[in-house]
């Protein structure tokens, strides 16, 4: 191919951890397939014959999801704690495969932002007359009330930013080997994220708004919600390393599992200072906001 | 071998990878590249079966005026967008990039497999259910209970796609499939990544990588940053159908050119993964058969990564006449113009390559040179497109069908099977007959010529795309359908008024021309797997100046390779 280029051998057996076969791809990707069909089923209100689907196939999809994520999971942490595979070579595999899912995650957020800003910025475009209809030529549109920034959302922004801090002082522990500190620095963050999570249940269901209500709200709630559920997940992925400090599992050299939690937590709070700024705090500017 | 491997402890508990297991754990539970690599292959050949059955029913359709196959206008939409959902997401993504980026990439860079051979099986099987829910929403109620599947087009755009163009649930299930491959192409992509950067050989930097292996790196980095803003595309317009948003619904405030400008933002690079590994797999033939290294090996890299880089900056080309700004179709016209200069490089440095080298006519080099010829027909005509003011002209006509068939249907699928010529020998270990091969080749080339080219003609004379009917005299009962003299029937069109019936026609034959070299390959395929000749490890006798790491291997390799690693000078 390129020039000058000769091969030889290094006589050294490669360093790669090779997997065993395993079921859960299979049936893990025809769990997807089942959720999806659930939800066309559910959201067409599909009978076959009196029986009524609802929401049952969705329920049984993601079980089974779920499901096979735990025995996918399940496998790695063996293979981590009991079979100390992952060596080196492998443990840097996992950071670049971790670091390119974020990335891919970005990009998702970058979808749903695109859509606010196409929204918010050419809310008076003229010659989208039916848009300019709705928003008045202003944003927000002025038949909404919307949430003060500095109300409950920066209280949620503090939240997040604690815990991300407590994050970093359970990956210290871990660095200097204080697995107590580990414990409770995780435990921190999971209840941290919980309360994330009730304040934002506690804002949607106090919003004057509604998910159907048009462009504003479909904005709001696709970007707050979307990220609301990476907080979900993250929360979960840290109650998983809170339970797996407690089984003493990450030692100061080995602790991957812990450190890509702290990566997607990191994350999460960053798409949430986005969504803060620019949703909550820039797209407000102007409003009335709601009463409290 | 065997006694330095198991003298490792650390690697005693993996011995298991070195027997090939049994049947139902080896293909569906696999952790092994090739083995999932050849999954790949076969289902992107029965998808493109699939695929190219539905085309064979439009050039049917069209071969003459009036109302062959179809029932209504719809069917003939279904019919499109099944074509082009399949042939993109379940045949060419399939083929080049799990089929051959699986088996070769590993053997290329010195690695035993994948970085993460589990997550490798799951993007194989995720495009199973997607494709069962693709082909299943063919089957219910699409704009309405009687009129069924997605007329969509493979763009799915609202508000055609909304509920107020289509009902049913047809979209939903469409939409399903998209994510499904979509998460299947993120996460492969991922790994193919993680692959290139951990698993190199020592002493394989990356300036001494194969090209094939440089054009997956560039197309693993666009799946991973092009196709989740598609998956984001269609989850609002799925919140749009079914939970009452409005983001693509003006009476909401929403904005349907939105969902143009997030799909094509995915769209166009998603063109290039389509094409760069293609680009690949032609660099290597080019080379083994000229028997030169590839001229200009750097610049073929970086003309890759540039191409990779400038095509996510040139989406509005596709959208020149949704009324966006003057300013802008200027900026995205010079910044698409661009595009060709990396093109262009990769064209010359293939043909430098030829230059003064010992050529060697094999089908794998036939393929190849048949890519460059058809690819730069493709480029040239995209270059016409890329004009704003040509492109106002020739939207949504044949000229755009002609244009990216040329790119794709004689390029990227070109490359499948240059592709599949140059390693068949090395992938079953048999070896396909020459002559079968070339014949192949020169049917496909004629067919797809007189099935695309003629549409250049046709988008000129201002026929529109996806329509299922055009304006011309219907023939006399004598001269209907295709099993007529051909002579004939083209002296009594030439006679009439024919509008737009002639080059309909020709395209027509030649898309039967290209269906019976289907069925020649498929003869091929059999016969190389039951009767082939057994093939040796460098079956094509690759000279040193050209060698990748594939070649060092018996064919087949074996269920493992390079367990003792090799080293790059």
């Amino acid at each position: 191919m390129a020039e000058n280029i000769e091969y030889g051998t290094t006589g050294k057996p490669h360093p790669y951890h090779l997997v065993r076969p395993s079921i859960w791809p299979l049936a893990g990707a025809f769990a997807g397939g089942l959720a999806a069909l659930g939800l066309v089923l559910y959201m067409h209100g599909v009978k076959f014959g009196t029986f009524e689907i609802g929401l049952k196939g969705v329920i049984l999809g993601l079980l089974c999801v779920l499901a096979v994520m735990f025995f996918w999971w399940k496998d790695i942490i063996f293979e981590t704690v009991h079979e100390k595979v992952h060596n080196g070579i492998t443990e840097v595999g996992l950071r670049y495969g971790m670091a390119l899912f974020i990335s891919s995650e970005v990009m998702f957020f970058v979808a749903f932002f695109w859509a606010f800003f196409d929204a918010s910025l050419y809310a008076g475009e003229t010659h989208q007359y039916l848009r300019t209809e709705y928003t008045a030529g202003t944003w927000p549109p002025p038949q909404f009330e919307t949430i003060p920034a500095f109300d409950l959302p920066f209280l949620m922004t503090m939240i997040l930013l604690l815990s991300g801090c407590t994050v970093t002082w359970a990956h210290h522990a871990i660095l200097h080997g204080k697995n107590k500190d580990v414990i409770l620095g995780l435990g921190l963050s999971c209840l941290l994220g919980g309360i994330f999570l009730c304040f934002q249940m506690f804002e949607y269901a106090h919003a004057t708004f509604k998910f159907k209500d048009g462009i504003f709200p479909s904005t709001f709630y696709m970007a707050t919600g979307f990220h609301g559920f990476h907080v979900f997940v993250g929360t979960i992925f840290l109650i998983v390393c809170w339970l797996r400090a407690k089984k003493a599992h990450f030692t100061p050299t080995r602790h991957f599992g812990f450190e890509a939690a702290a990566w997607y937590w990191h994350f999460v709070d960053v798409v949430w200072l986005f969504l803060f700024v620019a949703i909550y705090w820039w797209g407000s500017v102007g409003a009335v906001p709601a009463a409290h | 071998m065997n006694a330095a491997h198991s003298a490792t402890a650390d690697h005693a508990h993996d011995d298991h990878g070195h027997h090939t297991p049994g049947f139902f754990t080896r293909w569906f539970m696999s952790t092994n590249h090739k083995d999932i690599g050849t999954l790949y292959i076969i289902f992107s050949i029965c998808a493109a079966l699939v695929g190219g059955w539905f085309s064979m029913m439009m050039r049917h359709e069209l071969g003459d005026p009036g109302m062959q196959l179809a029932q209504n206008g719809h069917q003939w939409n279904v019919w499109v967008t099944a074509h082009g959902l399949i042939m993109v997401f379940f045949v060419v993504m399939p083929g080049l990039i799990g089929g051959f980026g699986n088996w070769f990439l590993p053997l290329m860079i010195g690695a035993p497999d994948m970085a993460f051979p589990r997550l490798n099986n799951i993007s194989f099987w995720l495009i199973v259910p997607a494709f069962l829910l693709l082909v299943g929403s063919a089957f219910v109620p699409g704009v309405s209970a009687e009129l069924l599947g997605a007329g969509t087009g493979w763009t799915v755009y609202p508000p055609l796609s909304s509920k107020l163009g289509h009902a049913g649930m047809s979209v939903d299930m469409a939409i399903f499939a998209l994510h499904l491959a979509g998460a299947s192409s993120i996460l492969g992509a991922a790994n193919m990544i993680t692959t290139v950067f951990n698993m190199r050989a020592p002493g394989m930097t990356l300036h001494k990588m194969p090209l094939f292996v440089w054009a997956m790196l560039v197309t693993a980095f666009l799946l991973v940053l092009a196709v989740p803003v598609l998956g984001g595309a269609i989850t609002m317009l799925l919140t749009d159908r079914n939970f009452g948003t409005a983001f693509f619904d003006p009476t909401g405030g929403g904005d349907p050119i939105l969902y143009q400008h997030l799909f094509w933002f995915f769209g166009h690079p998603e063109v290039y993964i389509m094409i760069l590994p293609a680009f690949g797999i032609i660099s290597h033939i080019v080379s083994t058969f000229s028997k030169k290294p590839v001229f200009g090996y750097l610049g073929m890299a970086y003309a890759m990564v540039s191409i990779g880089v400038v095509g996510f900056i040139v989406w509005a080309h596709h959208m020149y006449t949704t009324g966006i700004s003057v300013n802008t179709q200027a900026y995205f016209t010079a910044a698409t113009l661009i595009i060709a200069v990396p093109t262009g490089i990769k064209i010359f440095s293939w043909i430098a390559t030829m230059w003064g080298g010992s050529i060697e006519f094999k089908t794998p080099m036939l393929w190849a040179i048949g890519f460059i010829f058809l690819f730069t027909v493709g480029g040239v005509t995209g270059v016409v497109l890329a004009n704003a003011g040509m492109d106002t002209s020739l939207h949504d006509t044949y000229y755009v069908v002609a244009h990216f068939h040329y790119v794709l249907s004689l390029g990227a699928v070109f490359g499948l099977f240059a592709g599949f010529y140059y390693w068949i020998g090395k992938m079953s270990g048999r070896m396909y007959p020459e002559w079968a091969g070339c014949l192949h080749f020169w049917i496909t080339f004629i067919g797809v010529n007189l099935v695309f080219f003629p549409q250049h003609f046709l988008g000129l004379q201002g026929m529109p795309r996806r329509y299922v009917d055009y304006a011309a005299p219907i023939p006399p009962e004598h001269l209907q359908g295709p099993l007529v003299n051909p002579i004939e029937k083209i002296k009594w069109i030439m006679d009439q008024e024919y509008g737009l019936h002639l080059w309909n026609y020709v395209s027509t034959m030649g898309a039967y021309m290209t269906g019976g070299s289907v069925i020649l390959f498929l003869l091929i395929v059999f016969y190389t797997l039951f009767f082939g000749k057994k093939a040796s490890g460098n079956y094509w006798n690759v000279q040193p100046q050209c060698m990748t790491l594939e070649w060092t291997l018996p064919s087949p390799p074996p269920f493992h390779q390079f367990d003792i690693q090799p080293k790059i000078k």
